[in-house]
């Protein structure tokens, strides 16, 4: 039983790993949803559910990390690979704003890539100051920590150093991707080409503290256990307590997904069901005390779950993805359109809002 | 505090009711399916659930037979009928009804379900004939045939009465009905979308007699396009009735309209908040049926695990070659393995059942967690 948890949940106490173990191993999911839901709307008082426009681009595919969950890569030297030439990131960012309204700072773009060779600093920085020139409507929400610290390295510059001038050119915040699971067994398992858990911590500690905000992500369903889970979940809450304490930079939001191993060197794996996603979520809602937003993961579950998760602690449906190469690579990826988003949101019984990267409400003017 | 919840949510009273076994009006059932807090629906369903049938969760091993897909009834939410004289339409012979079932020879398959169209070539003959041949390769296998509406045919091309048929075919070898065909008692929604099928009044006296010579039957609702709420509230309430009067339903299974190949397909069709909410309602009005069965292939794997914390105690089961409701015209094969509805089971804390047709258990296998949850929490202790 849960009960005490549940009395601690309403006096406003924080949750420990303990309470947060037992809450992944309690089954029934809608106590877990009322608990999470209860949270939602004591954050989040106004009947509404926050979405934004935005858009992947997947600037480069040639990656020499191989990561096993990953379909997406191709090694240096593959005649699969590709970088996007200037002018097309460009018409797809002008197709994006086509969408989204001109209305600065209003159109995110989500810019990832593999680690590749070629490009050192000075292609982002001359590719960040341009788009930024061109377009004041767009938003660099862009570029992971693997991409982050690989860069600096290749540039031979420090990551705070190559952080400071993205910045300076014209990225504002960075998603949180390639978290995966923060607990180096996990990573050396399924990414141990990858930065470790505590590179990937400070990297966004390092953001946070030139002013930058972020964001943070799980990925769950691989290999790891529960309690590696809740590791993960503590240690975003730690740099969030941190990150605030200076009042700079910090999280904005949470968003955690379900691994899909098609097309990975892990095929076999059992994928994770919803009944996971909804509990994995609701916990996220309930341990995560000190970050604002929950972020559904609609392109990994699906339109019927993501809406279902609206009453599991989830304020915010996300991006609406014009594109989504990546998880689409391992299998699986549903792309909807704002319409779709707005119904699905209206149906659960909230308002569709649209909210720019730093969750400011903006008019709904795509509608 | 989850009573607290309930009451701040303002259904203090309808979870006074559950909790007192009180039956609901109809008035609570609309308040409830206008209820935003979907977990507090689903934590009240679920109250009911385990009171009935604890943790367990019934599953079961069966073929799916759709005999013929001709159909005269041009019901404008269907994806699986062909007119009469259209080249897309069949007609299994008995023979190949038994070819098919001898491919999965090698399955202990328990259950048939068997259902097809109102195809008004077929004589009386053929409908004993292949209730005699699906008995004649699986004698002990429980039979669940024909639903409302193709009774009411079989019983006019035979000239008999409906209790004359139905004894004739429950002699053949049929040993409940699917249920199916109730689609929403609402006069406004058979008007609209399958005016020339038998109206609910007619549904309901079929079932009615179908129990009272001693078959059990299974009740449905499709729900998802035109419906009204109040609309949903009445099926649910005349079904109740009904049980009330002859206790011959076993199980009620809400449906999820899938508009994919329909005529209506640029209706955007049910939300996986609604199909829940489907079930936690059908659960807390219909406290005389015993069995509330969340159906995967209509309501998507992911839901229907969901579901078994929302007030269903049911799953169905493998479900080999269903082609009422696919998304696409090629791929018939739509199953599960018993290992994934085990898993399934086993992952939501609940316990497989193994059952047949009449719920009859068969076998009670051990729910195995998947590894992610193989956590000892005697050994867990704070490290952060």
């Amino acid at each position: 039983m849960i009960t005490d948890i549940a009395e601690k949940i309403s006096a406003g106490e924080r949750l420990n790993y303990d309470d947060g173990l037992r809450l992944f191993l309690h089954p029934n999911v809608t106590e877990l949803g009322l608990l999470a839901d209860y949270i939602r709307r004591q954050k989040h008082p106004d009947p509404m559910v926050t979405y934004n426009i935005g858009r992947n681009i997947n600037y480069t595919n040639v990656c020499w990390v191989r990561c096993k969950f990953c379909a997406f890569y191709r090694p240096p030297g593959d005649q699969e690979g590709y970088t996007l030439p200037d002018q097309e990131i460009f018409s797809k960012i002008e197709e994006l704003i086509g969408v989204g309204g001109d209305e600065p700072e209003s159109c995110e773009i989500l810019m990832q890539g593999g680690l590749n060779p070629k490009l050192k600093i000075d292609y982002y920085e001359r590719l960040f100051s341009e788009i930024t020139q061109r377009f004041p409507a767009a938003y660099l929400h862009s570029l992971s920590v693997a991409e982050i610290v690989y860069i600096a390295q290749i540039s031979n510059v420090s990551v705070k150093d190559a952080l400071m001038r993205l910045r300076d050119a014209g990225l504002k915040s960075l998603p949180g991707a390639g978290a995966e699971i923060l607990d180096d067994e996990v990573r050396e398992a399924i990414a141990y080409r990858k930065e470790s858990t505590q590179e990937w911590l400070d990297v966004h500690k390092t953001a946070h503290r030139i002013g930058m905000k972020s964001t943070a992500t799980m990925m769950f369903g691989s290999v790891e256990t529960v309690e590696q889970r809740l590791k993960h979940l503590l240690r975003v809450r730690e740099v969030q307590d941190e990150s605030l304490a200076t009042r700079e930079g910090y999280f904005t939001a949470f968003i955690s997904w379900s691994f899909q191993p098609e097309g990975t060197e892990l095929p076999e794996t059992r994928k994770a069901t919803g009944y996971d996603y909804l509990r994995t979520t609701a916990i996220a809602r309930l341990m995560l005390d000190n970050i604002e937003n929950i972020q559904a993961s609609y392109v990994t579950q699906g339109p019927k779950i993501a809406q279902i998760a609206l009453r599991y602690g989830i304020n915010d449906f996300g991006s609406t993805m014009m594109e989504e190469n990546v998880i689409s690579a391992g299998g699986v990826s549903f792309v909807m359109p704002t319409d779709e988003i707005a119904r699905l949101i209206e149906d659960a019984g909230y308002s569709a809002q649209r909210r720019n990267t730093r969750y400011e409400l903006i008019e709904n003017s795509d509608r | 505090m989850f009573d607290k919840l309930i009451k701040k949510a303002g259904l203090e009273d309808i979870y006074d009711k559950v909790i007192h076994e009180e039956r609901l009006s109809s008035e609570d059932g609309v308040r409830l399916y206008q209820h935003p807090h979907l977990p507090a629906l689903g934590y009240m369903a679920n109250l009911m659930k385990e009171r009935l049938h604890g943790d367990k969760v019934y599953f079961v091993r069966n073929q799916h037979l759709n005999y013929t897909n001709i159909c005269n009834k041009g019901c404008l939410f269907c994806s699986f009928y062909a007119l009469p004289k259209d080249p897309a339409g069949y007609v299994l012979s008995p023979e190949q009804i038994q070819e098919r079932m001898r491919t999965y020879a090698e399955i202990p398959i328990s259950e048939i379900h068997m259902v097809g169209g109102v195809n008004p070539k077929l004589p009386y003959e053929y409908y004993i004939d292949i209730v005699k041949a699906i008995k004649e390769v699986r004698p002990n296998v429980s039979l669940k045939a024909f639903t409302m509406i193709e009774l009411e045919q079989i019983r006019r091309i035979g000239k008999k009465s409906l209790e004359e048929t139905l004894i004739e075919l429950k002699e053949a070898g049929i040993d409940a009905l699917p249920g199916g065909g109730a689609e929403v008692f609402s006069e406004r929604v058979h008007e609209e979308l399958f005016h020339a099928k038998s109206d609910s009044d007619k549904w309901l006296d079929t079932a009615r007699t179908a129990h009272q010579v001693g078959l059990p039957s299974n009740a449905t609702m499709l729900y998802g396009h035109v419906e009204q709420t109040e609309e949903k509230v009445y099926h649910l309430t005349q079904l109740r009735a009904l049980q009330d009067e002859t206790d011959g339903f076993l199980s009620f299974i809400p449906l999820s309209w899938h508009p994919e190949r329909t005529a209506i397909s640029h209706l955007p069709g049910p939300t996986g908040q609604m199909d829940l909410r489907e079930i936690a309602v059908a659960r807390l009005m219909l406290d005389n049926i015993p069995h509330i069965k969340s159906f995967w292939i209509m309501n998507t794997p992911a839901v229907t695990q969901v579901g078994l914390w929302y007030g269903a105690d049911d799953m169905d089961g493998s479900v080999l070659e269903y082609e009422i409701t696919r998304d696409s015209d090629t791929d018939r094969m739509q199953a599960l393995s018993q290992n994934q509805m085990l898993d399934m089971i086993a992952e939501a804390g609940r316990h497989p059942i193994e059952r047949d047709a009449l719920y009859r258990v068969l076998d009670t296998p051990d729910p195995v967690l998947p590894s992610y949850l193989s956590v000892e929490l005697e050994e867990a202790h704070s490290t952060m």
